[in-house]
């Protein structure tokens, strides 16, 4: 071995600095504990840090960070959704990704490739008009398109799709995809960088609540003293909800997904088509990451089945019957935070200082920035950010849903 | 293959299988408050557990209870409705 690299090896001090600071102990106290790293606790202890200067904050993961949704999930980014609520925040969203990794200083391997959701029944074109028109209004590029357009964009789909022609899509140019554990690892050392402390391997076990305030968390290594916590913790919600009695909507199901083999780069935009469950987009490396519908019953559980291989693949032939040599390379799932009308659940809650942001099901890597920014903002100053007003728990009380379906449940 | 034994038709593949959720009861619309029925139409007990849930043989339309760990997603026991104790 040469002996500059075993030089290297052997100093304490090393020129590249580690991506975190690690940090042996745990202090007694934080000004905000967030529970979970995924990409949403991760961005909400960045922007506390960047933007309110609550830089006394520790984001306890269980497991490793990025390892929950964040990293399971196929990157999809958009913003063509159906309630105005939604087409607001998943736009602020969009315009956050823009720059982000300028921001970090790290490739997010960002691209804008233009988003296609094929309609084959004539209801499936109508919804699509409708989020075109609510998209138009709020300035977000949506449109229908006719199949000669969607032809030109993936030149090898065949449109008849089997027995389920493609009638026409609903088109987004600023669909993009993006590395999704960078994501978690830009946020995380922006965080670090403010003096936020990212504890891995640290799972929350109770929450100390007394006269309806949060007092502390009880981890496994040992109590926490604390005012403001953030649950972000995705397919765990209601684990965490129990211990504090907060009763939601959420269900958990597996959302599953896989890639094939590498292939040269053929197809450029992000195709989803609600009525062959079927989403892909070709990744950076080259495999196409394929994803299909929510599985039909509650798991918490991240197995993967041999059904779902075998029932996306027949639906890929239908759509791309060239691929039938390529190979499946790999399959997982992720566990999903289901509500019924598919808008997540942010904001405050009935406990003071205890604040939620779920309900992501199977649509909220996109929303990773957003998400950072406002819940921040509600910590701070302890008022929901005018952004999440639709999302609050409330809605369920008051019979006042953010019906979200239309353009979330295959879509993401 | 996931598989679930139907009380009526023994174990079929679970793709033949329709789940509708935990079992729960429902309280009476006519007198209850407007908040324990919103309570009960969009509150849900998400976290892992033994449930009973609803499920039904889609070909055969058979209704019945299912007796399920949800995190290990094993089938503990089926029966119909009428069999309950
Ligand atoms: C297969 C799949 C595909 C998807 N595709 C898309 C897509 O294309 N576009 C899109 O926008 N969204 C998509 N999603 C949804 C998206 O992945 C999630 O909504 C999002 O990543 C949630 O991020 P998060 O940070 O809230 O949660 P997570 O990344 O799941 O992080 C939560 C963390 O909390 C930790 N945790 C849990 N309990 C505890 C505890 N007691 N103590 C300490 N830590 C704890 C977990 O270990 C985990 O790391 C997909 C999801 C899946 C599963």
């Amino acid at each position: 071995m040469p002996w500059r690299l075993l030089r290297f090896a052997t100093t304490k001090k090393h020129p590249e600095p580690r991506m975190f600071t690690e940090h042996a102990e745990l202090k007694p106290s934080y000004d905000v504990v967030i529970i979970g790293g995924g990409g949403h606790g991760l961005a909400a202890a960045y922007y506390l840090g960047r933007d309110h200067g609550i830089t006394n904050v520790a984001v306890l993961e269980k497991g490793y960070i990025g390892g929950g949704n964040t990293g399971r999930n196929t990157t999809i980014i958009r913003s063509n959704y159906l309630t105005p609520e939604g087409v607001k925040f998943y736009d602020e969203s969009v315009n956050l990704w823009q720059d982000l990794s300028q921001e970090f200083d790290l490739n997010l391997f960002y691209a804008n490739r233009g988003h296609f959701t094929l309609a084959h029944t004539d209801s499936a074109l109508r919804t699509m008009r409708w989020r075109a028109e609510v998209n138009k209004h709020y300035g977000v590029d949506s449109e229908v398109v006719g199949p000669d357009f969607v032809k030109r964009a993936a030149p090898m789909i065949n449109l008849s799709c089997g027995h389920a022609p493609i009638l026409g899509a609903l088109y987004h140019a600023p669909g993009s995809i993006a590395r999704h554990d960078a994501v978690a690892w830009g946020y995380g050392r922006g965080a670090d960088m403010r003096g936020a402390e990212i504890h891995q391997q640290t799972e929350v076990l109770g929450i100390d609540v007394r006269g309806g305030k949060v007092c502390g968390v009880q981890t496994s290594r040992g109590y926490i003293a604390t005012d403001k916590v953030l649950c972000a913790v995705a397919g765990f919600t209601p684990r965490i909800l129990d211990m504090v009695d907060i009763k939601t909507p959420i269900t958990i199901h597996p959302l599953q997904a896989m890639v094939s083999e590498p292939l040269k780069p053929w197809l450029d935009p992000i195709l989803v088509s609600g009525s062959l469950h079927i989403y892909v987009s070709q990744s950076a490396r080259g495999e196409l990451v394929m994803g299909a519908s929510l599985d039909p019953y509650e798991l918490h559980s991240t197995r993967s089945t041999l059904d779902f291989v075998e029932g996306l693949s027949a639906h890929m032939l239908d759509m791309f019957p060239f691929l039938s040599h390529v190979k499946v390379m790999r399959q997982w799932a992720g566990m999903a935070d289901m509500t019924p009308d598919f808008a997540p659940i942010m904001g405050k809650t009935p406990i003071e200082g205890f604040y939620l942001d779920a309900g992501w099901g199977t649509w909220g890597f996109k929303a990773t920035p957003v998400c950072g920014k406002t819940m921040a903002h509600t910590i701070a100053t302890d008022t929901p950010h005018p952004l999440i007003n639709g999302f609050s728990l409330d809605r369920f009380r008051n019979y006042s849903l953010t019906g979200e379906k239309g353009a979330a449940s295959v879509g993401h | 293959m996931k598989i679930m034994t139907c009380p009526f038709n023994g174990p079929r593949p679970v793709s033949e299988f329709f789940y509708w959720g935990e079992i729960r009861p429902m309280p009476d619309p006519a007198t209850c408050s407007d908040e324990s029925w919103a309570d009960y139409i969009f509150n849900r007990n998400g976290a892992p557990g033994v449930k009973q849930e609803w499920w039904c043989h889609i070909a055969s339309n058979t209704w019945f209870i299912a007796e399920r760990n949800t995190e290990k997603d094993l089938v503990l026991r089926t029966y119909l409705f009428e069999e309950e104790l």
